[in-house]
């Protein structure tokens, strides 16, 4: 019987999802995480900040889910990329999710005092569980484009070199920038649809504004670093698109510069790194224009095409070797079976329409701005 | 070779966060159901005094609930970090349920619980009712899916060796969904969720009941909590013994270790009540036993045999030495993919290849491995059997227990009767023992199938990650820095929420309470 979708298909179609799910991460938790940098800033009296916090209040958990499905999506679909990559970056991890840790629990119990040096304790714990994940989340990809440095041995085993400080090199830290810059600006796009109009409003529209014309200026940086950098990897002619997931079967090379071959090759990705300019601009432009859904609508573009150029610019490659390039993931050798990749694919097409569903209806139901007399009447706001 | 430093370390630091997720997860599994009985009340009713219960054990549930999130992060992303060749070997299997799980079950309960909090007055009764259910759904379709991971790893099925990527692949799906461990497990697991959910409104409400407080909430849901906890201790005791059952099959060493059953006893076997079973000795003195009981209750029958721990490590004596013929066609497979003869060997004894591995420990070739090593692997298939004993009878004795104190509890409430002060003091002081049951009913299936990562497949000294001590140690007072503190903060903020009581705020505008129901203050009776 021949497979309805073969091996080759099957894994493009995983590895466009792995974007689809980290894109949906950034565009919807991307929000939170960029709301929460922004808290202490923006709203100064405890009034202000309870209705920047309960602007996200009763959807940031549902959001965080597509960052955990993220995670188990990799596993399934790229068991390789999720054991190389986390244990690789495992100091880094460990930052990111205490971090993370610090979101839900700042959320909840925040308000649950009135003491006022407890509630401003938890808005900067809440500031560091947004701000540090959006950093160390670009700095990660940053490293990612560099090259990791692992190597596998014959068991497929992974062993790696180099710690936590050196994934800060200036081209990690543009692309660490980078994502806080895309974050806060979607996060105060976010702002300027979800709260009353007024000073915080305001507050978070000057900030967007910056944030709009720093992602643009640093992602022209990150592109010219990449282009003229010690960067870029390639195949090798001979590899089988749909051979066995076995790194060390297929043959890569560090070539600098090769992670701009795809757009000579494909000339319609760059619609991607024309998006990731295009985005911020129009965000830039709904912002001033007091047009609050267009900047909404420029920032999620921005952040779909930001990520998407990442992803385009190393396909194949997923996560390259620096020291070792033969041992390097792609995505002909690092994907979980044809049936694995199969059965998964069946779920999703399942699953994923009904929560996009359901989550609509939920936010459908929360539609409206928050108001500072929300804060003061309703009982159930944190 | 393989720094087993890390290796205990890792160990420790999954137990030590698995555990602590633990104690937030089956809280939410029972008192989310709690919550769909009380609101339905509400809804059926229509009377007020539900909605103030509702809400009340809402916010309790709240509290709980952020911290099984927080603390489930660490978990999802744990296998990468610090199991990632366990995450390389199996992640075509066990990475499948984990992705179900959060496309499932945590976007459910993730996208409702917002609206269960924020929805009071955007939404109808039936509608917030619904939110609620999903919420519960939710939760225990997470348990369904991590427990079938977890039962593959108990029972590995459907699934096998491919030398060409050098991992287990799927090539059975359903047999992984349908794993009978894995249903066991489920009904134990999230049985167990709902005692303790009932011990702890049951104790609390015992608590108001005691201080002659907010008497008119504790006294319903003190009835709920009996009832929902009667069946539920039923269950977990009835489909305990289940679990023992399926163990008969699959880990008999498992079965072996928490009888501390040394040798094979004719059939029907006994069971111990008492005894202290000794690792160096290998033996068990001043044994109590009941006669036939185990025979009865694992195989069903007056006529099968259980084995006995030096039975099974003389089996795995004879795995071991099988595996190492296909470890050893893998090895030639390495270097020449289209080696047939090898292929024909790695047929014909793959089943044990995982046995061949637990030699590494002792020699970096196990073709090389002398019979006296094979004899010391095979020894290490034994878990800490004193461990094991123990800790199952504390939690098979306090299953007997639950049973007892909620026959007693819907006894009471059939009669009516909320001041047996004796009774209550009770209630408020056993609060804890769920909890303990729990983590020894975990500690026990873990180490019960230990040396493993995956039963007979991956040992748990291979499973690790390349890390550094530093590194590890690192993590491990950081989470538990971490975790202590939001420990603290967690509890406190419990007790005062207990001992502020089911107070509503008062209603902000008239004309908006009377449209929707009203949040009228309590009165302390
Ligand atoms: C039998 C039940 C059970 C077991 C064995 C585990 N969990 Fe858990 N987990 C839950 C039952 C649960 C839950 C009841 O669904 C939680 C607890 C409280 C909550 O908010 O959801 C949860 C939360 C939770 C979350 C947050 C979900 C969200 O955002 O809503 C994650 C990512 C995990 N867990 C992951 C894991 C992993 C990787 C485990 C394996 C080691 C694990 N859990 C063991
Ligand atoms: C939340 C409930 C759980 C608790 C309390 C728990 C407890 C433990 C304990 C005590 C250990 C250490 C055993 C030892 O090394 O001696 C352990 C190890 C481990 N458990 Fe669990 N466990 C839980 C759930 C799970 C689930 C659901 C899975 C898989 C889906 C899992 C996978 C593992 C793994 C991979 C290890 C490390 C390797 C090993 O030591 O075998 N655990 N767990
Ligand atoms: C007579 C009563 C009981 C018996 C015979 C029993 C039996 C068992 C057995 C054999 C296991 C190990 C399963 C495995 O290794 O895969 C287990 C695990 C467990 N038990 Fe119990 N148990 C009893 C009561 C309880 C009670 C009262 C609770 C909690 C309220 C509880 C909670 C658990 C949990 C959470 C686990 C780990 C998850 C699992 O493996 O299913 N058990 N039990």
């Amino acid at each position: 019987m021949a497979p309805l979708l073969d091996y080759e298909t099957l894994r493009l179609i995983w590895w466009a999802l792995m974007g689809v799910l980290l894109i949906g991460f950034a565009l919807t938790d991307g929000f939170d995480l960029g709301t929460t940098t922004l808290l202490p800033f923006v709203a100064r009296t405890d009034q202000e900040r309870r209705m920047v916090i309960n602007s996200i209040g009763a959807t940031w958990e549902g959001n965080q889910v597509w960052f955990i499905l993220g995670g188990g999506a990799i596993f399934a679909a790229w068991p390789f990329v999720y054991a190389v990559s986390f244990s690789g970056f495992y100091l880094a991890m460990f930052v990111v999710l205490s971090a993370l840790i610090l979101r839900p629990v700042g959320f909840k119990y925040r308000s649950k005092r009135s003491d006022l040096a407890w509630r401003t304790r938890w808005d900067w714990a809440l500031f560091v569980g947004g701000f540090v994940p959006a950093l160390v989340f670009g700095v990660a990809v940053g490293n990612v484009l560099a090259g990791i440095p692992f190597r596998l041995d014959s068991d497929l085993r992974a062993f790696y070199e180099g710690g936590l400080l050196g994934l800060f090199h200036p081209f990690s830290l543009v692309a660490g920038l980078l994502s806080v810059a895309m974050l806060v600006l979607h996060g105060a796009a976010w702002l300027a649809i979800k709260i009353e109009r007024g000073v915080v409003h305001d507050r978070a529209s000057r900030f967007g504004q910056m944030a709009a014309i720093l992602s643009i200026v640093l992602f022209a940086l990150g592109g010219v670093m990449t282009a003229t950098m010690d960067m870029g990897f390639r195949v090798a002619d001979t590899v089988d698109p749909a051979g066995p997931s076995n790194p060390l079967l297929a043959g890569a090379v560090a070539a600098p510069g090769a992670w701009l071959d795809n757009y000579a090759r494909y000339p319609w990705m760059l619609v991607s790194p024309a998006l990731g300019f295009v985005g911020p601009l129009l965000a830039l432009f709904g912002i001033r224009s007091g047009r609050e859904a267009l900047a909404f609508s420029g920032s999620s573009l921005g952040a779909l095409g930001i990520i998407s150029t990442v992803g385009l610019s190393m396909f194949p490659f997923i996560l390259p070797s620096s020291i070792d390039p033969a041992s390097s993931l792609t995505v002909w050798n690092a994907s979980s079976s044809h049936l694995t990749l199969f059965i998964m694919l069946v779920v999703t097409i399942f699953f994923l329409p009904i929560v996009l569903l359901y989550t609509a209806w939920v936010y459908k139901i929360l539609f409206g701005r928050v108001t500072l007399r929300d804060v003061d009447t309703n009982p159930d706001f944190y | 070779m393989i720094d087993m430093a890390v290796v205990e370390l890792s160990r420790l630091q999954f137990a030590l966060t698995a555990l602590y997720h633990f104690l937030f997860v089956p809280l939410t599994l029972g008192l989310s159901f709690l919550l769909v009985i009380m609101e339905s009340i509400y809804v059926m009713t229509g009377r007020p005094i539900w909605r103030t219960i509702t809400r009340f054990w809402g916010k309790i549930f709240g509290i709980n609930f952020v911290l099984g999130v927080a603390t489930g992060i660490t978990m999802e992303f744990q296998f990468g970090t610090n199991w990632s060749y366990y995450s390389h070997y199996v992640g075509d299997v066990f990475g499948a349920p984990l992705a179900i799980e959060g496309l499932m079950a945590f976007f459910l309960e993730a996208t409702f619980v917002g609206l269960m909090f924020f929805g009071w007055d955007k939404l109808s009764k039936p509608a917030h009712l619904f939110t609620t259910f999903m919420v519960a759904l939710g939760s225990n379709l997470s348990a369904l899916w991590i427990l079938i991971a977890n039962g593959w790893m108990q029972h590995p099925t459907g699934a096998r060796f491919n030398p060409e990527t050098m991992r287990m692949e799927v090539h059975d799906f359903m047999a992984v969904l349908f794993n009978p461990v894995a249903q066991a497990k489920f009904v134990h697991t999230v049985s167990a969720g709902y005692v303790c959910a009932s011990v702890f409104v049951l104790g609390i409400s015992a608590w108001y009941l005691l201080k002659g407080k907010w008497t008119a909430l504790a006294r319903r849901s003190f009835t709920v909590a009996a009832a929902f906890g009667l069946a539920s201790s039923l269950s977990v005791v009835v489909l305990g013994d289940e679990s023992g059952y399926a163990l008969t099959d699959n880990q008999k060493m498992k079965l072996a270790a928490l009888e501390a059953m040394w040798h094979t006893e004719p059939a029907p076997a006994g069971i111990a009540v008492f005894g202290i079973p000794s690792l160096e000795g290998r033996e068990t003195r001043y044994e109590v036993k009941i006669p036939y009981l185990l025979g009865l209750i694992s195989t069903r029958s007056f006529t099968g045999e259980v084995s006995g721990i030096f039975e099974l490590v003389a089996k795995a004596e004879d795995r071991i030495e099988n595996g190492v013929h296909a470890y050893d066609a893998v090895e030639r497979l390495k270097t020449d993919r289209h080696d047939l003869a090898a292929r024909e060997q790695f047929e014909r004894h793959k089943l044990d290849l995982g046995y061949a591995m637990l030699l590494k420990r002792f020699v970096a070739d196990p073709r090389q491995a002398t019979p006296d090593q094979i004899r010391q692997a095979a020894w290490t298939t034994v878990p800490n059997v004193p461990v094991m004993f123990w800790v199952f009878r504390v939690m098979a004795g306090l299953g007997f227990f639950f049973i007892l104190f909620f026959a007693c509890a819907f006894y009471f409430s059939t009669i009516r009767r909320f001041d047996a002060r004796w009774f209550l003091r009770t209630a408020v002081w056993i609060i804890p023992l769920p909890w303990v049951a729990i983590e020894f009913g975990w500690i026990l299936a873990e180490i019960g199938r230990q040396p493993w990562a995956v039963e007979g497949v991956l040992p748990t000294f291979l499973a690790a990650s390349s890390l550094t001590v530093a590194q590890l140690w690192t993590t491990i007072v950081g989470f538990t820095l971490l975790y202590g503190a939001l420990a603290v903060i967690e509890v406190r903020l419990m007790l005062a929420t207990i001992r502020h009581g089911p107070v509503e705020p008062p209603p902000p505008e008239p004309d908006v309470s009377s449209s929707t129901g009203g949040y009228t203050p309590l009165p302390a009776e």
